[in-house]
């Protein structure tokens, strides 16, 4: 189905099953440990051997020497794999450094030998017993360090609008600040894990994976084979969060173990392992000029941001939102890209915005201070309802003002004193602040399969995958309202390779690619229905189990009383997301109170009022977003990978040194969803929602604390030792 | 992890004697950090002795009106002691400001007492650390120290010693009874049992080869009030920045320790003299000779500014 102009009414706007707050159809899975991750799968293939990855102990430099013997006749070890006897092997094109190391090696803990044993503690002990020598090279480690030498990044051109230069030093009232954001890690529950098994050479990985096709299409890129000898299955994932968008050294070693030791293996990466083996958020340092007449008018606009990744590697995107989210007829937003010898970025929570906004949103609330204008007005006078570098094109939907204004009053904005640091109680500071949510919603084809049995049960294949997020509930959803059956007579099967390629789990693309490709299936078996009742003339409703046309009603399942009916449709997407943009729009809205000695920052509420076209399941959707609240929050005040920059390593590689939030950080949240349709969205009228939680919190939290202590940090994560030495003195 | 063989020792002193004859021999008691570190090879013991069933796991008046704390007594336990909220209550606060409720229901008394540092570069048998293996030299001076140690470290070594109730026992002059090899008995001061690095940062406590922890006692109740305050960037369930344990009397008088500041829970008798004359003088005779790095400067003044704080409140 192509989609190529505004959704009409349709089949979704009956709102019967889609739109209504639902639980999980996977909860109960979940509650029980009985949901399958990959590294459980024990009864899907026999006789499973253990196999754990060796990382390398230097960032950058080569193997000079390896000695596997004592691990090759350690007890239990069946085989041990290096760069010396895994074959040639190719490069996936979403990987920027080799999964698997030697001689030469690109960043700390890239893997350089997976060790095969009978049981787990067998292979870990023995690939201990592995020695490498190595000759270590200088790396770079330290993007401040190599701003200068930063680039302008393939396909990431400057873009702008007007003479930026020109009006920024014309303008009457001026912001001309640098932020910075750390390297973050994903830090999700389950780790990179796979079973591999080979079935002479057809290659079959039950793995934890957000992008089945992609990792069908990287897994034969890099052991040369043909796509159709391999096999993905990842239906549950315990969180991936962007980490695990891609193939990694997981499913790689557990399949060149298999091959070497003939046997099934299974390889999960340790916790300390996965911060420096795997992807991670780049750091970033963003430059934010801003100019503007007395009265609130931006005028220029600027901002560029500077980040690092390996050699081939791609810029933290920090300047996207910037191009969109403000009016100012002179504009300019750059991204350099610096060589830098850490493990490699690349996506995690929402990229671009996710740190773009944690910048750009201090520098609105700065800006407002110098105006001294509130800071919600700021952003209403300065809103667009067009793409301000392409005028002509208009939003498809934009309610920023609504929700800045909505949740003003939700939140009790006017109690709040704009005069920094002077509201107390007892030993606490307490402030209040707000950010700008924004997030792009991006289109992209996706395909399913539907089948109708005999007894009018419903089952719907696609390889889309549900990373936590509540997928399989929506598309039930979807395929109950399309055909009339309630949510039980719905099957929903994910995450294979042998399923319809979807759009896959990312960017906040899932829930309404996903579902508008169930849509184009189920619109094709409904024709299919019809045709087989003999419904000929006009469209038949589809309710209560029973197809209706003029009076007549039939059993749905009377369709297929001769053998399952199957249709396959993908919705595939025109221009309109050229000719409109398509956004999600938040006001973030924050209250923390800081410890007056210590400078301890504690959230006190948080609320969320997005306006992201339909919501598809209010529940789920408010679970994603107070997850992202909570992971805006650990952006603000805790996570940060911790360069060593001498050795080049993250060197805080487990829970216990990287600080994700706990329950105890985690105050009351709330979140409204603003009534909105999309129709240019997709047939679902629907857009993504689960990231634009956590954009523009970790800013709302800076301006909170500035709010209640007169700090500005521009540096994040915002601990207290930042603060301490501007904390009044303790009487 | 490297194989091991286990046993369940059947007294005390059949422990320490095992311990000090089988090479390769430690204690396990809750696990939660001895294998942590065997799963790294941080620690590799070719012999564990379990020390659950030995019937040190209760909490006994003395007769000189103190409390002894059998060593496997959990930690949660002693936390919720009646007698130690009552008359220790800066230790039950120092006990549920550590780790989680998971990790306590298990960790032991003696255990927690004699868990390793913190220190990351400790953990990563990638990078030279002295206390791990001697004489290789320490990665932590120069690279990422903001938890490190700015009291009592050497130029050996700069990690601190992480456990909170250790402070607290500090500030209430515990002593902590042992039982050694050749079945002899001896009672340590808790401000004699952590040794600090000097040259030799792999020696961590006074304990002998196979001595073994039985309990630890506390002197009879010196009244007052008791606060622990413990510094960190999130709520809950991470190491203390800093912390002060704080038993201050009427008059103003009392003790005070710190700790996630050096080798061992930090305490100076001498400048608690100065807790009549408030928090300044104290401050700068507890934290006298500080070294911090560029990273962890700020423990002085999150130290000075907590104390402050700490005594503010016990004012109140
Ligand atoms: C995730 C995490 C977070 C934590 N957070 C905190 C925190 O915030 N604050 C804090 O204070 N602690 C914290 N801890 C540490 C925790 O308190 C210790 O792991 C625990 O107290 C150790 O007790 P255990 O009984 O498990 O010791 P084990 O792991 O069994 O033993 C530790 C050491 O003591 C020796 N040993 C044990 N018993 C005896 C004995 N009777 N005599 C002689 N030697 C003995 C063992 O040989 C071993 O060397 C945390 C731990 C974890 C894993
Ligand atoms: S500070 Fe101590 S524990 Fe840390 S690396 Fe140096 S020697 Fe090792």
């Amino acid at each position: 189905m192509k989609f190529d102009t505004p959704a009409a009414t349709n089949p979704i706007d009956q709102l019967k099953v889609v739109g209504k707050a639902t639980d999980r159809i996977d909860g109960p899975l979940k509650t029980t440990g009985t949901a399958p991750y990959a590294y459980e799968r024990h009864d899907v293939v026999a006789g499973q051997a253990y196999g754990h990855i060796l990382g390398a102990a230097i960032a950058k430099g080569r193997i000079t020497a390896m000695d596997v013997s004592a691990a090759k006749a350690a007890p239990g070890v069946l085989a041990v794999v290096t760069a010396d006897n895994a074959g040639a092997l190719g490069k996936g094109h979403w990987n920027t450094a080799k999964l698997l190391g030697g001689p030469e090696i690109q960043h700390y803990h890239q893997a350089v030998a997976v060790v095969v044993a009978e049981t787990f503690e067998q292979a870990r002990a023995a690939a201990a017993l592995i020695r490498v020598e190595y000759k270590e090279e200088r790396g770079a480690f330290d993007l401040a360090a190599a701003r200068d030498g930063a680039v302008e990044a393939k396909d990431n051109p400057d873009t702008g609008a007007g003479d930026f230069a020109g009006a920024f030093a014309d303008a009457p009232v001026r912001l001309d600040a640098t932020y910075s954001t750390p390297d973050q890690g994903h830090a999700m529950m389950e780790p990179h894990a796979t079973i591999a098994a080979w079935n002479g050479d057809k290659l079959t990985l039950w793995t934890a994976n957000q992008m089945i096709n992609w990792g069908v299409k990287d897994v034969a890129q890099t052991l040369n084979m043909p796509e159709e000898n391999i096999r993905l299955i990842s239906p549950y994932i315990g969180g991936g969060f962007g980490g695990k968008l891609f193939v990694r050294s997981d499913a790689l070693m557990a399949a060149l173990g298999a091959r070497a030791a003939g046997r099934p293996v299974k390889v999960a990466l340790t916790r300390p392992q996965m911060f420096n083996n795997t992807t991670h958020r780049p750091a970033t340092i963003q430059r934010i000029r801003i100019g503007a007449t007395p009265d609130g008018k931006i005028t220029a606009f600027g901002h560029e941001s500077w980040s690092g990744d390996l050699p081939g590697g791609k810029p933290e995107t920090a300047v996207q939102q910037t191009r969109l989210l403000y009016a100012g007829a002179n504009r300019l937003t750059a991204m350099r890209l610096a060589v830098l010898d850490l493990p490699e970025g690349n996506a995690m929570r929402a990229p671009g915005e996710a740190p773009g906004l944690m910048a750009l949103e201090i520098a609105m609330d700065e800006m407002a201070e110098k105006l001294g204008m509130d800071p919600i007005q700021f952003r209403i006078l300065n809103d667009t309802q067009v793409d301000p570098e392409h005028p002509d094109r208009p939003f498809s939907q934009r309610q920023l003002v609504e929700c800045l204004r909505q949740g003003a009053d939700r939140f009790g904005w006017t109690r709040r004193n704009p005069k920094p640091a002077s509201v107390r109680e007892g030993r606490w500071l307490v402030g209040m602040g707000v950010a700008a949510g924004y997030r792009n919603n991006l289109l992209t084809k996706s395909a399913a399969r539907v089948r109708l049995d005999g007894q009018g049960g419903v089952t719907v294949e696609t390889d889309m995958t549900d990373i936590g997020t509540g997928t399989y509930t929506i598309i039930a959803q979807t395929a109950a309202e399309m055909l009339g059956v309630p949510l039980d007579r719905v099957a929903v099967r994910l995450g294979d390779s042998r399923f319809p390629v979807s759009c896959g789990s990312g960017g906040q693309w899932g829930a309404n690619n996903s579902t508008a490709g169930v849509y184009a299936a189920c619109m094709k078996l409904r024709q299919a229905v019809a045709r087989k009742l003999g419904f000929n003339a006009a469209e038949p409703t589809f309710a209560d189990g029973k197809v209706a046309s003029g009076g007549h009603a039939v059993p749905l399942a009377q369709a297929a009383k001769d053998g399952e009916l199957v249709a396959e449709d993908m919705i595939e997407y025109g221009d309109l997301d050229k000719k409109y943009q398509q956004s999600t729009f938040a006001g973030h809205f924050v209250e923390v109170a800081v410890d007056g000695a210590t400078g301890e920052i504690r959230l006190r509420r948080m609320l969320a009022v997005c306006a992201a076209g339909r919501i598809l399941n209010p529940k789920s959707a408010r679970s994603q977003v107070i997850g992202a609240m909570t992971m805006g929050a650990g952006a603000a005040l805790m996570e940060e990978l911790a360069v060593d920059k001498r050795r080049g390593f993250f060197v805080n590689h487990d829970l216990a040194g990287y600080e994700v939030p706990v329950h105890a950080d985690i105050p009351h949240q709330e979140v409204v969803f603003l009534d909105e349709v999309d129709p240019i969205s997709s047939p679902m009228k629907a857009k993504g929602v689960g990231e634009l939680g956590i954009c523009g919190v970790g800013a709302a939290v800076a301006n909170a604390v500035h709010n209640a202590t007169g700090v500005r940090v521009r540096d994040y994560p915002i601990t207290l030792d930042k603060l301490l030495h501007h904390l009044p003195e303790i009487a | 992890m490297r194989p091991f063989t286990y046993e369940r020792a059947t007294s005390p002193a059949d422990a320490a004697t095992k311990a000090a004859a089988i090479p390769g021999a430690r204690f396990i008691a809750g696990g939660t950090n001895l294998l942590d570190l065997m799963k790294l090879q941080i620690e590799t013991p070719a012999h564990l002795i379990d020390v659950n069933g030995l019937g040190l796991d209760r909490i006994e008046e003395t007769g000189e009106g103190g409390l002894r704390i059998g060593a496997l007594v959990r930690n949660t336990d002693l936390a919720a002691d009646a007698r130690v909220r009552r008359h220790y209550g800066v230790l039950t606060r120092a006990l549920v400001a550590g780790a989680s409720g998971q990790l306590r229901n298990v960790a032991t008394t003696a255990g927690n007492l004699l868990q390793r540092t913190r220190c990351p570069y400790f953990y990563d048998t990638n990078q030279p650390c002295n206390k791990r293996q001697p004489g290789s030299g320490c990665s932590a001076m120069g690279g990422v120290t903001r938890q490190l140690g700015i009291l009592g470290t050497s130029d050996a070594c700069i990690a601190t010693h992480p456990s909170d109730m250790a402070v607290a026992m500090r500030v209430l002059d515990a002593t902590v009874e042992t039982v050694r090899p050749d079945g002899a008995t001896r009672a340590i001061p808790i401000a004699e049992l952590h040794r600090l690095p000097g040259d030799t940062p792999h020696l961590e406590t006074t304990l002998e080869r196979g001595e073994l922890i039985t309990a630890v006692t506390l002197p009879k109740p010196i009244g007052g009030t008791h606060l622990y305050h413990k510094v960190r960037d999130r709520a809950s369930y991470a190491f203390a920045l800093i912390s002060v344990a704080a038993i201050v009397r009427r008059d103003g008088g009392g003790r005070v320790a710190l700790g996630g500041v050096a080798p061992r829970p930090w305490r100076v008798e001498a400048a608690e003299a100065q807790m009549p004359k408030g928090a300044k003088a104290v401050a700068a005779g507890l934290l006298a000779g500080a070294r911090p790095t560029p990273d962890n400067a700020f423990k002085i003044r999150l130290a000075e500014r907590t104390l402050a704080a700490v005594l503010a409140e016990a004012r109140a």
